[in-house]
């Protein structure tokens, strides 16, 4: 029986890779096969079964490693404290994102810092050690600014990241706030040069005098030290908040969207971007619409699609005009008559649209369902998955709490088979495309057991509540599950839950 | 509720206070209330009305207000103005977030009838001093540091409620405005597309006027929402 570890406390820096305990040790992985095995929905063991990997927590405080439950550690750490909470507002996770191999995971907070993740190295001697993911790199990405010419303050937090396929020994991603995207590259340090002539050991300069011998510097190894540094900053173009960023398949140019228009930019040039949407109208007052996502097809350097407040999903062509403001296809959902309601274009608005790995379909999140689209057939979504219908009836409360305004992001697995996204209460929810099988699943501390397989959630509609279902009432609106990454490969997901990230991994006997 | 930029809280302050939104409001969770939409509601409740004009207000005096926030309640409030009683005396408009006192207003009159509502809303607006001094609450084109798409710098915020020039006036609506002094109003402010706006708002009237646009404006802030601007989607920008 395994000893539940809090999360080790540690002051963070820039250049020592920290080691971090994982909160739960589990049982022996299996190497992962080739494709994803189906889901299942069926507690116990199974094909499909998901299981808590780590949770991972970088907090901004020194606090002291502590055996004890999280609170007593919050007892014994007060001084160190900021202000007595366990968590401030800057952890708060804001995006998470795989890298192309799946070996580095991103995330961004509220507080402008990007923090790396990499997958521990599998081992002979610690072969269950495997699937794990410990810090990486830790670095400030974004400051708060202040705009002296609009009185305005622009927010650090982190909307976006973006990897860059690894194209040498360095990993490159993009980040970005409100109104700046910078492209940060990351690379190890494992040796340095010693024995300068000129220099002694501490760095301070020798007299020349003293110097009576000559010697070469050799490069001797030191511990791994893992820098980050910003090597473009491209900042001015963006008047309204960037939403999305994406980096194109020519890896070459990127673009960012944000509520107004989007801008194609070139790696290299950080002074100029071209424009290559503007829904902004002549006249403010007729704004009814804005765009609310964009990505580039992922082999098609010249289409990319971009989605809108009012439910919309546009592809463009960059081919045929310098300005796509003329979309080449169209995607809309006629409404449906019988759930038409005051909030019926609030909850058809498009928080998320990613396209499949394989080019051939989108997926949009609007706020109560994931939709699949057909990129041939743009009158209707192919799938629609429900992913909290019970709340429906609850879209006044929702309205009121401005709930209903919550942005959640959606994923595909790699190989397109099963789709996820988050809910409230620390729910998520997987879609399997081919058995039509769903699962509801529950990011929290309280219910991940060590070595326990994740047990399936049901939301109580109505009429009498099982034991183990929680009805609607009694779910949290607070604990939202907006940010959800998927391994480019494996079924490895990563799930924030405020300032936690939970890894899992499908179990699979 | 949306926090004000730079308010740092802790979380569980924040969780509470949303907890107790959920809790207190289960009036409307009542499925004999019209405004719980199950089948498409022939009329929204006036405090459905009052909650979305509140909540454009407070998105308008955040210092960068959320544009979709912003663009879903309008849209949302432009539906619910639509199902009201369209003869009934005008609603309350959403007038600039100038003085702090106008969301207050709003909600004071949330029980009292539309008129007693539009009464209160005028004395505030005749209240309102050097409207043109009010700092712009949207983001427009600032000067970009390399602009990107060319677009001139027009005027930001207020362009979202701002005037209409040209727009019909109802002879009901001339009447009721026939004793109000809307002198105040003679400002570049509500002249559309002025540049440079922001830079100075003691600019003074510099801008195209004419006497008709003092009612005109003040019209206009209604019609934003009455239904004279199309309530259905007007053609989209990329369309």
């Amino acid at each position: 029986m395994l000893l539940s570890l809090p999360a080790l406390h540690l002051q963070t820096s820039e250049y020592h890779p920290l080691f971090q305990l994982p909160h739960r040790r589990l049982g022996p992985w299996c190497s992962p096969t080739g494709s994803p095995a189906p889901l299942s929905c069926e507690t116990g063991c199974g094909e499909g079964s998901w299981i808590l990997v780590c949770r991972l927590l970088v907090p901004t405080q020194v606090s002291l490693l502590s055996m004890e439950e999280d609170i007593d550690t919050r007892k014994i750490n007060n001084s160190f404290l900021r202000d007595h909470s366990y968590a401030t507002e800057a952890d708060i996770i804001s995006t998470v994102e795989f890298n192309h191999t799946g070996e580095l995971l991103a995330t961004g907070d509220k507080g402008g810092r990007v923090v790396i993740f990499q997958r521990e190295q599998e081992s002979k001697n610690q072969v269950h050690r495997r699937g794990e993911y410990n810090v990486y790199s830790t670095f400030q990405s974004h400051e708060p600014e202040f705009d002296y010419l609009k009185s305005l303050e622009i927010e650090e937090k982190i909307n976006k990241i973006r990897w860059l396929p690894q194209q040498n020994a360095a990993y490159f991603l993009l980040s970005t706030n409100d109104k700046t995207v910078k492209l940060w590259k990351v690379s190890e340090r494992d040796k340095r040069p010693e024995g300068y002539n000129l220099k002694d050991e501490e760095g301070r300069l020798r007299d020349p005098a003293t110097i009576t011998t000559l010697r070469v510097p050799v490069l001797r190894p030191m511990d791994l030290m893992v820098e980050a540094t910003p090597r473009r900053v491209f900042a001015n173009a963006h008047t309204y908040h960037i939403n999305s960023i994406s980096v194109n398949s020519d890896y070459e140019t990127y673009m960012s969207a944000d509520d107004l228009r989007i801008n194609l930019w070139n790696f290299e040039i950080t002074n100029q971007s071209f424009n290559i949407v503007d829904i902004k109208p002549a006249n403010m007052e007729e704004l009814t619409e804005v765009i609310t996502a964009a990505e580039f097809h992922p082999h098609h350097c010249n289409t990319f699609v971009y989605s809108s407040s009012k439910g919309t999903i546009r592809l463009c062509d960059m081919r045929a005009s310098a300005l796509c403001d003329r979309h080449t296809k169209f995607f809309e959902e006629p409404e449906d008559p019988s759930n038409r309601s005051f909030f019926s274009e609030i909850i058809s608005s498009i928080s998320d649209v990613k396209f499949s790995h394989s080019g051939r379909y989108i997926m949009t999140r609007d706020y109560l369902t994931v939709k699949v689209w057909d990129l041939n057939m743009e009158n209707r979504p192919i799938e629609t998955y429900q992913v909290h219908d019970y709340l429906r009836s609850k879209l006044c409360s929702l309205y009121e709490n401005d709930c209903i305004f919550d942005k959640f992001e959606c994923v595909w697995n790699g190989s397109d088979s099963v789709i996820m996204t988050g809910s409230y209460n620390n729910f998520f929810r997987m879609f399997d495309r081919n058995t039509k099988r769903d699962v509801t699943l529950e990011a929290s501390r309280e219910n991940s057991k060590p070595r326990a397989i994740l047990k399936p959630r049901k939301v109580c509609v109505g009429g009498k509540r099982r034991k183990d279902e929680i009805s609607v009432d009694s779910l949290d609106f607070s604990k939202k599950i907006l940010h959800t990454a998927w391994h480019p490969s494996e079924n490895i997901i990563a799930v924030a839950a405020t300032n936690n990230l939970y890894i899992f991994q499908d179990k699979v006997n | 509720m949306m926090l004000s930029k730079g308010l740092k809280r802790k979380r569980e302050e924040e969780e509470e206070e949303e907890k107790e939104a959920l809790a207190v409001d289960t009036w409307w969770l009542d499925p004999g209330h019209p405004a719980v939409a199950q089948a498409p509601p022939a009329v929204a409740s006036s405090s459905l009305f009052d909650l979305s004009v509140l909540k454009l207000h407070h998105s308008l005096r955040q210092s960068e207000p959320d544009l979709r926030h912003l663009v879903l309640v309008v849209n949302t409030l432009r539906r619910i103005q639509a199902s009201m009683a369209p003869t009934a005396a005008l609603p309350p408009v959403p007038s600039p977030p100038t003085a702090p006192g106008i969301a207050d207003n709003l909600l004071a009159s949330s029980d009292a009838a539309l008129s007693a509502s539009m009464a209160s809303l005028l004395e505030d607006l005749s209240h309102i001093e050097g409207l043109s001094q009010a700092p712009q609450p949207l983001v427009d084109e600032g000067p970009p540091g390399r602009p990107t798409g060319g677009a001139p710098p027009s005027l930001g915020a207020l362009d979202l409620l701002g005037p209409a020039t040209g727009c019909l006036l109802d002879d009901g609506l001339e009447g009721l405005f026939e004793d109000i002094d809307t002198s105040m109003y003679d400002s570049e402010l509500w002249a559309p597309a002025s540049e440079g706006h922001k830079s100075s708002p003691e600019d003074g009237p510099g801008k195209e006027e004419a006497p008709e646009l003092d009612e005109a404006e003040l019209d206009y802030l209604m019609d934003v929402l009455v239904g004279t601007q199309a309530l259905e989607r007007p053609p989209g920008p990329g369309r």
